[in-house]
């Protein structure tokens, strides 16, 4: 299919994948990787279920090729250190079915990474894209804002 | 984590080996392992009952036999055993119960799981207390009346020895198990765990990537299928070219499933199935297939023109469902308002689409499913393998959202088909265009709703009627009315003190799979009735409680005697659990009282109310709105009371009528499947929208502290969003939103 071999970097470990270049990370770190906590939602980036880290930014890993992963770092939600935010998250109460959590947290993280003390605006803004059918969106932001006032920036990038 | 970067080539069973081992992934073997990956009994355990084990170790093994989807019961239903066993929360590993009728049903639906359990889940605690009282007391050679069990010790009163639940494990579990009559329950004020708000036992898996879904189950051997399913219900196969779709990479074989005759019911829909070694390849070769279908006589189901017809129908008079004093039959132009309402289907869209692995042997089938039916599943997938129920072993995976969608085990039997013919695991992944386009909607709906008035304005007489294809039409052909059990959701069980008051059932064909969705029917009622009720409030002058207080008359409990109908109230007698108006009231009062403190609006603003009992439950909402000059729509704030009688966990409680306000705001703003020529119109979620968080507004939750015995809490929130929010509107704008949802209107 491809000669040269593909690697995928996650969450500091690199892993060589014999796949179409073209098939999204989602699917690799899934399917052929095993690591589960990224979830498919919508598989066209409509819902933020997917969201991991490339590079340390927000990214759909249902629209991210495995082509487009080569040479980035991507941090899944098995690598996310972000304790206090995960923290929040739980002191919240925050998940119901959690389905869609690992994706809320990806986002959150990634927010609190550029912007220590978000706005609602802002909170808003950044998380938008993570659909939760379950309605947990106030106790995300509730969750959100309880970090950010302590002034701790969560690193998302795990390495 | 370290900067590990050494490349390591890994094969796909050297990674389920790796993850498996740590946790980052399950492995299941096919070996018949349990799904329990965090709670499994140990080899120590000792059983007392049904629903309780006790290791060796001091740990208690609580099973919950109910299906989490986000409810909350893998905590609540422990709480409850836990509670009456005097165990310690910290001591506690919380098991999946398989697909099992020692349980009793097991349907993760109804909002019954507390409401049906409550008792006998307090009735398993003490009978596994009442053992362990009894080995302590044999072990010490006193009599039983002298120990007691507390904070998971037995202990002797008088002479302070004490025995640990682990210590007793063993000689407990060979105690005679006592009645369930015989034992004795805990006086409230002594409750431990009950009326507390535990976190929910999944909560460090689920915030770390580790909770396990039916998405996240892999074995090995295992492959991935893509099904193309009928795009219109009762249309068959007529062509199939896989030719391409094989060539794709990673696809291993097509497999043409049988497309069923008759009515749907929980049977697989057919299609053609692309099996490949991974999701991507299964999605890639699928998209490859050309297919053609044959002709079906809902070829032409168009909503635009269904949603005429019923609206045609319901002027006219239907079939008699219920007749509170005489009929009335003289409606003079002048003293009477009438108006029609419409909701569309809508689809459930749970953030996992259905979802099941199945792993069939010439001995039998295992099934790991994202499901709220794990007994239906039995039941369907031994029938459709032509096994016996004793063959099909069902596991319940933490289920990615459910709202009705995960009770029909239609995904289950794919997977098990699918098993049968390669003799190899097959997981069943639906996507999220499948799960929009070949569900088992929510039915479409008119309801026309008519009063003659008196001099003050106020209601004499009321007609109200609903038409809608029923979910009855899923399970049997030629069924063209709502079934009597769906007018009981919030149509024909409105205690409202009017002299005369008539509701009838209006005919709605069915052209497509119904099946029911959070709260069912009370959706389309609640919003007919909310919706109603405030255009007479508006008439009179009066606010939206007043004229719900003041139909709804004195506080009484009401039984619906010699109206024609016999009221299912929900699986539940009416001496348990009454229709009491004083249980209205009190919902409105709280709502009404909080209103009061609330700041005056501004221009463009606008309060909307509704109440509604469904699930045996009580709920008033109120919502506020601003609708600027451009009709842009935000919804500002909610405020919610809900009496759902004793609470288990508040906290669930809470975020259960957060979550329904929320499921009720998205259904009611954006919320519409519309078909043409018979096919769905919307795929994914840039067509079917979902509130988000920049739409959510500030909620306010009451919970109403109660000794009635526990009612619904998942559904109960729902129905009286929707009109609550169109009454705001109406408040805000003057305009009167009759046809859902608010996104033809305005702006959102």
């Amino acid at each position: 299919m491809n000669d040269e071999k593909l690697t995928l970097s996650i969450n500091g470990k690199s892993f060589a994948l014999d796949t179409d270049p073209k098939m999204p990370i989602l699917w690799a770190i899934r399917d052929m990787l095993g690591m589960t906590g990224t979830k498919y939602g919508c598989g066209a980036g409509l819902c933020g279920a997917c969201t991991v880290h490339i590079d340390g930014k927000p990214a759909r890993a249902c629209l991210t090729s495995v082509a487009q992963a080569q040479g980035k770092q991507v941090t899944t939600i098995e690598g996310l250190a972000a304790e206090e935010l995960k923290q929040a998250w739980s002191d919240h109460n925050v998940p119901q079915c959690g389905y869609c959590q690992s994706g809320q947290l990806m986002s959150a993280a990634a927010l609190l990474a550029e912007n220590a003390a978000p706005t609602d605006a802002e909170i808003e803004s950044a998380m938008s894209g993570n659909i939760c059918r379950c309605g947990t969106y106030t106790r995300i932001k509730s969750a959100i804002h309880s970090v950010s006032k302590k002034g701790v920036s969560n690193k998302g990038a795990s390495s | 984590m370290s900067t590990f970067t050494a490349v390591q080539n890994f094969s796909r069973r050297d990674v389920l080996k790796l993850f498996g081992a740590t946790g980052g992934g399950l492995a299941l073997g096919a070996s018949g392992l349990s799904w329990s990956p965090m709670a499994l009994a140990q080899d120590k355990e000792a059983r007392l009952n049904l629903f309780i084990a006790i290791g060796e170790d001091n740990k208690v093994y609580l099973t919950c036999h109910r299906s989490e989807m986000g409810q909350g019961i893998r905590t609540g239903i422990p709480q409850i055993l836990a509670d009456e066993l005097e165990a310690d929360w910290q001591h506690v590993v919380v098991v999946q119960g398989l697909a099992d009728k020692r349980y009793g049903s097991q349907n993760t639906d109804g909002s019954r799981s507390i409401r049906k359990h409550y008792d006998a889940m307090r009735q398993m605690g003490a009978m596994a207390r009442t053992m362990l009282e009894q080995a302590a007391a044999q072990m010490w050679k006193v009599p039983v009346a002298e120990v007691s069990a507390k904070d998971h010790q037995v202990h002797h009163l008088s002479s302070g020895r004490k025995l640990s639940y682990g210590e007793l494990a063993i000689a407990a579990s060979t105690q005679p198990m006592p009645a369930k009559e015989a034992v004795t329950l805990k006086d409230s004020k002594d409750f431990k765990h009950i009326g507390q708000s535990h976190t929910i036992v999944d909560m460090q898996d689920m915030i770390d990537g580790k909770a396990k879904y039916g998405y996240d189950v892999q074995m090995e051997g295992m492959l991935y299928a893509s099904i193309t399913r009928p795009p219109v219900l009762g249309s068959d196969i007529a062509t199939l070219d896989d030719s391409l779709a094989r060539k794709v990479a990673g696809v291993v074989d097509v497999i043409r499933l049988k497309v069923p005759k008759g009515a749907p019911a929980f049977q697989a829909l057919g299609g053609v199935a692309v099996i490949a070694s991974n999701s991507w390849s299964a999605q890639q070769g699928r998209k490859a297939l050309l297919i053609t279908w044959t002709a079906s006589a809902n070829d032409s189901h168009d909503t635009t023109e269904y949603l005429k017809t019923l609206s045609e129908r319901v002027k006219l008079p239907g079939k008699l469902a219920r007749q509170q004093g005489k009929e009335t039959r003289d409606w003079p132009e002048q003293s009477t308002i009438n108006a029609l309402y419409t909701v569309p289907y809508l689809a459930h869209a749970p953030m996992e689409p259905p979802v099941a692995t199945a792993s069939v042997t010439e001995t039998g089938c295992e099934v790991w499913a994202s499901t709220q039916t794990p007994q239906s599943t039995v039941q369907t997938v031994a029938a459709s393998l032509g096994m016996k129920e004793e063959q099909v072993k069902v596991n319940v995976t933490l289920l990615g959202g459910g709202f009705g969608r995960k009770s029909k085990p239609d995904f289950s039997v794919e997977a098990a088909l699918l098993s049968q013919k390669l003799q190899r695991p097959v997981k069943v992944s639906w996507s999220r265009e499948d799960e929009i386009q070949n569900g088992y909607l929510h039915a479409i709906s008119a309801q026309f709703y008519q009063a003659k008035l008196n001099d003050n304005k106020m209601p004499e007489a009321m007609l109200q009627r609903s038409a809608f294809p029923s979910i009855s039409s899923t399970f049997a052909e030629g069924v063209d009315y709502p079934s009597a059990g769906e007018l009981d959701l919030g149509f024909v069980d409105v205690p409202l003190a009017v002299e005369s008051y008539r509701c009838e059932a209006v005919k709605a064909e069915a052209h497509t799979r119904i099946g029911w969705m959070r709260s069912v029917c009370n959706i389309q009622h609640a919003f007919g009735i909310g919706s109603f009720v405030d255009e007479l409030a508006n008439n009179a002058g009066v606010s939206c409680p007043k004229m719900w207080q003041a139909l709804l008359g004195k506080s009484r409990k009401v039984d619906f005697a010699d109206q024609g109908f016999k009221y299912g109230n929900y699986g539940e007698e009416l001496s348990r659990h009454p229709v009491d108006v004083g249980r209205y009231l009190n919902v409105i009062d709280i709502v009404e009282q909080a209103l009061n403190k609330q700041p005056a609006v501004k221009a463009g603003q606008g309060w909307g109310f509704a109440v509604h009992r469904s699930f045996t439950s009580y709920v008033a909402v109120a919502i506020l709105v601003e609708v600027d000059s451009s009709q842009n729509l935000t919804v500002l704030k909610s405020i919610a009371a809900i009496d759902a009688g004793l609470i288990v966990n508040p906290d669930r409680v809470e975020s259960q009528t957060e979550g329904a306000v929320m499921f009720g705001l998205s259904l009611a703003m954006m919320g519409e499947i519309s078909f043409k020529e018979g096919k769905v119109q919307q795929s994914n979620f840039h067509d079917y929208p979902l509130l988000r968080i920049s739409q959510c507004p500030e909620i306010e939750v009451t919970i109403v502290r109660s000794d009635a015995p526990p009612a619904g809490v998942g559904e109960p929130g729902v129905p009286p969003v929707a009109p609550a929010l169109t009454n705001a509107i109406f408040a805000a704008t003057g305009k009167r939103i009759r046809d859902l949802p608010v996104n033809k209107s305005l702006n959102i």
